[in-house]
């Protein structure tokens, strides 16, 4: 079922290795995300996808074909750039006619083809403007919909949704999953904005300088990262240092001579850790009800939540609680902490590159 | 009180400098050779404090003068022809070399600007002469020696070298200014290099065309030092003309008559073409 396959693909400019060695496969119909720190090396894969940068090592097929040496006007995939990239001079129904002209489709079915991808991105009334006319999130889309009129094979997207302000983000990704389902091509989209990448795709790629570190769905992703760095990246987590003690069939973490159940199976005793909790998977007793006594240092509002640091023993824990509709504990008050054993997640290694 | 009226003539005395530079180089002579123009001459008694527009009638009635004129026209419609041609690409290359030789290369093309015309219009008639390296080279290859100094080939070729800068620079000032992955967008849509730049490339830097050859244009034709080196006695070009009727035929009510007609007749092709090209560029690009 593998429609689109990296294997070991390498990217150097002159001595610096921009992408480590990517291997990935991709089905039919999939959304894939591309997400990691800027500068990682997600635009150099995404381009290597397109043909617009030649891979160092390494092969790329598309469908069973190779298509690692051809130029980007035969691969005919879907780009959408970070900057759109959009054509000045030409009004927005030129520019999306311009993938069909260069495949010689007739102008009556061009013209059709035209007016439902500019239907299906909602653009319909701005077609004889100019790209300078638009707003961002309207630019945004016509540069969708000039990549999707071609009916590419794949959609590569980069950093789509990074020049427009929050709110039309969260509303321009619904409406990039709508299209996209509604259309059914297959998608690989980049992006540095974790909320993103967790709420629109099938699955996220994490890269870290320049190497792919974990494949997941989002949800698996977030309850179980593979490392320090994934753990803090992807959403809030608490990440506390420790080492793995061991008695008879318990085990725990001392941190600092605090011991906290939980279970990993294959670590030795005496190994260093990180223990990762997310925040809202701690709950919040009466002092003295819980597994670790604290104090509230600070809480926030955040509307349909709370977030609060904690000062515990083991040192600073973040907790979100829902908003019951009622006040939470004022800050100063002593609070117990509790969670249930199977959310603490065991990394083995120190936090230090987390940070 | 004071200090409202110091806040009135601000703006005059700041404008003031400027203007006056403006009023007493550019207007003062220009008005002076326009009085001169209608001044009658006479060969024995020289300049007449009588009105007349008889050398107006002579320039234009004249096949003398109008053969320079139509020549001047020519060459240096030929010229920004050439530099176009050349200079447009060498542009687009330069704008996509990486560092190092983009700086070289933008020095090679600047360069030239920095030793004066007439040397370099002296080296092109020592390449150019019957015995240059330009004939030796045909003769080693096997050609008739040719005839090009002293030739409208001649000065055209000198003049695109002078001009060439001044096409490359606003060229490439404006694909300084291109998103460099509007290029590769064009790509990915199925537009082979050649189509992406026509399609693409060249739309965008017809503004940068348009200044550059507006440009190359008024240089070439009111260029005096290439003409005079490379044209000979008898190759006239507006310019030298003018500078023979002052200083050969002492005749400088008709040179001053010449004068103005080429400037007017350069400001009616420039701002002609300047509306016709920039109409369009302007409406799509805004
Ligand atoms: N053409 C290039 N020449 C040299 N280095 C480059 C080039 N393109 C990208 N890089 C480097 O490769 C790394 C990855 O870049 P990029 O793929 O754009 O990162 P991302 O999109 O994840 O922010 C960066 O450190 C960048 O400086
Ligand atoms: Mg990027």
């Amino acid at each position: 079922m593998a429609f689109l396959t990296l294997e070991g693909v390498s990217k150097e400019f002159g001595s610096f290795t921009a992408v480590r060695d990517v291997t990935l496969t991709i089905d039919k119909g999939e959304f894939v995300s591309l997400l990691g720190p800027s500068g990682c090396g997600k635009t150099t894969t995404l381009q290597m996808i397109a043909g617009l940068v030649e891979p160092t090592e390494g092969r790329i097929s598309l469908d069973g074909r190779d298509i690692t040496r051809e130029k980007p006007n035969h691969r005919g995939l879907g780009v959408v750039f970070q900057s759109y990239a959009l054509f000045p001079h030409m009004t927005v129904t030129q520019n999306v006619a311009f993938g069909l002209e260069m495949r010689r489709v007739p102008s009556a079915e061009r013209m059709e083809r035209v007016r439902e991808a500019l239907s299906l991105v909602q653009l319909t009334s701005f077609a004889d403007r100019y790209p300078r006319q638009l707003s961002g999130g309207q630019r945004q889309r016509v540069a969708i919909a000039r990549a999707l009129v071609i009916a590419p094979p794949v959609l590569l997207l980069d950093e789509p949704l990074s020049n427009l302000d929050a709110k039309l983000r969260e509303e321009m990704q619904f409406e990039l999953r709508r299209i996209q389902r509604k259309v059914g091509t297959t998608t690989i989209m980049v992006t540095h904005d974790q909320a993103e990448a967790l709420s629109i795709s099938d699955r996220v790629v994490v890269m870290e300088g320049g190497r792919m570190t974990q494949v997941d769905a989002p949800y698996r992703l977030y309850e179980q990262p593979s490392n320090a760095f994934i753990s803090s990246f992807v959403g809030k987590t608490n990440l506390l240092a420790g080492t793995w003690r061991r008695n008879g069939t318990s085990s725990a973490v001392d941190i600092g001579g605090v011991l906290l159940e939980a279970s990993a199976p294959e670590i030795a005793a005496g190994t260093p850790v990180t223990l990762s909790i997310r925040p809202e998977k701690i709950l919040m007793r009466d002092a003295g009800a819980g597994r670790l006594e604290g104090r509230v240092a600070s809480r926030f509002f955040l509307g349909s939540q709370w977030l609060f640091t904690i000062d515990t023993p083991i040192g600073t824990m973040m907790v979100s609680t829902p908003n019951q509709g009622v006040e939470p504990p004022a800050e100063g008050s002593p609070v117990g902490l509790d969670w249930s054993p199977a959310n603490l997640r065991i990394i083995a290694g120190t936090a230090a590159a987390a940070a | 009180m004071i200090a409202r009226s110091s806040t009135l003539s601000a703006p005059w005395l700041l404008a003031g400098p400027g203007a006056l530079f403006f009023f007493g180089l550019v207007l003062l002579p220009l008005a002076l050779t326009v009085i001169l123009s209608f001044h009658a001459y006479d060969h024995s008694t020289g300049i007449q404090n009588t009105f007349t527009l008889s050398h107006y009638v002579t320039v234009v009635t004249d096949s003398y003068y109008l053969e320079i004129f139509w020549r001047t026209l020519r060459i240096a419609a030929l010229t920004t022809l050439i530099c176009a041609a050349i200079g447009v690409p060498e542009a687009y290359i330069l704008s996509r070399m990486r560092d190092p030789w983009r700086s070289v290369f933008l020095l090679v093309i600047i360069g030239p600007l920095l030793v004066s015309v007439v040397v370099r219009t002296f080296g092109w008639s020592m390449l150019l002469g019957s015995q240059g390296l330009v004939n030796q080279a045909l003769q080693l290859v096997g050609f008739a020696p040719a005839r090009i100094l002293y030739t409208e080939t001649a000065i055209v070729i000198a003049l695109v070298h002078v001009m060439l800068p001044f096409m490359v620079i606003p060229v490439w000032t404006a694909l300084q200014k291109l998103d460099p992955m509007v290029e590769a967008a064009a790509w990915t849509l199925g537009a082979s290099h050649f189509t992406a730049l026509r399609r693409v490339v060249m739309p965008q830097v017809t503004l940068g065309m348009l200044s550059g050859s507006l440009i190359v244009f008024g240089l070439s034709a009111s260029a005096f030092a290439v003409p005079a080196l490379l044209g000979g006695r008898r190759l006239k070009m507006a310019a030298t003309l003018v500078y023979d009727e002052y200083l050969h035929e002492l005749n400088w009510p008709l040179g001053a008559a010449i004068a103005i007609i080429v400037l007017v007749a350069n400001l009616c092709i420039m701002l002609a073409y300047n509306r016709m090209v920039e109409a369009r560029a302007r409406r799509t690009l805004g």
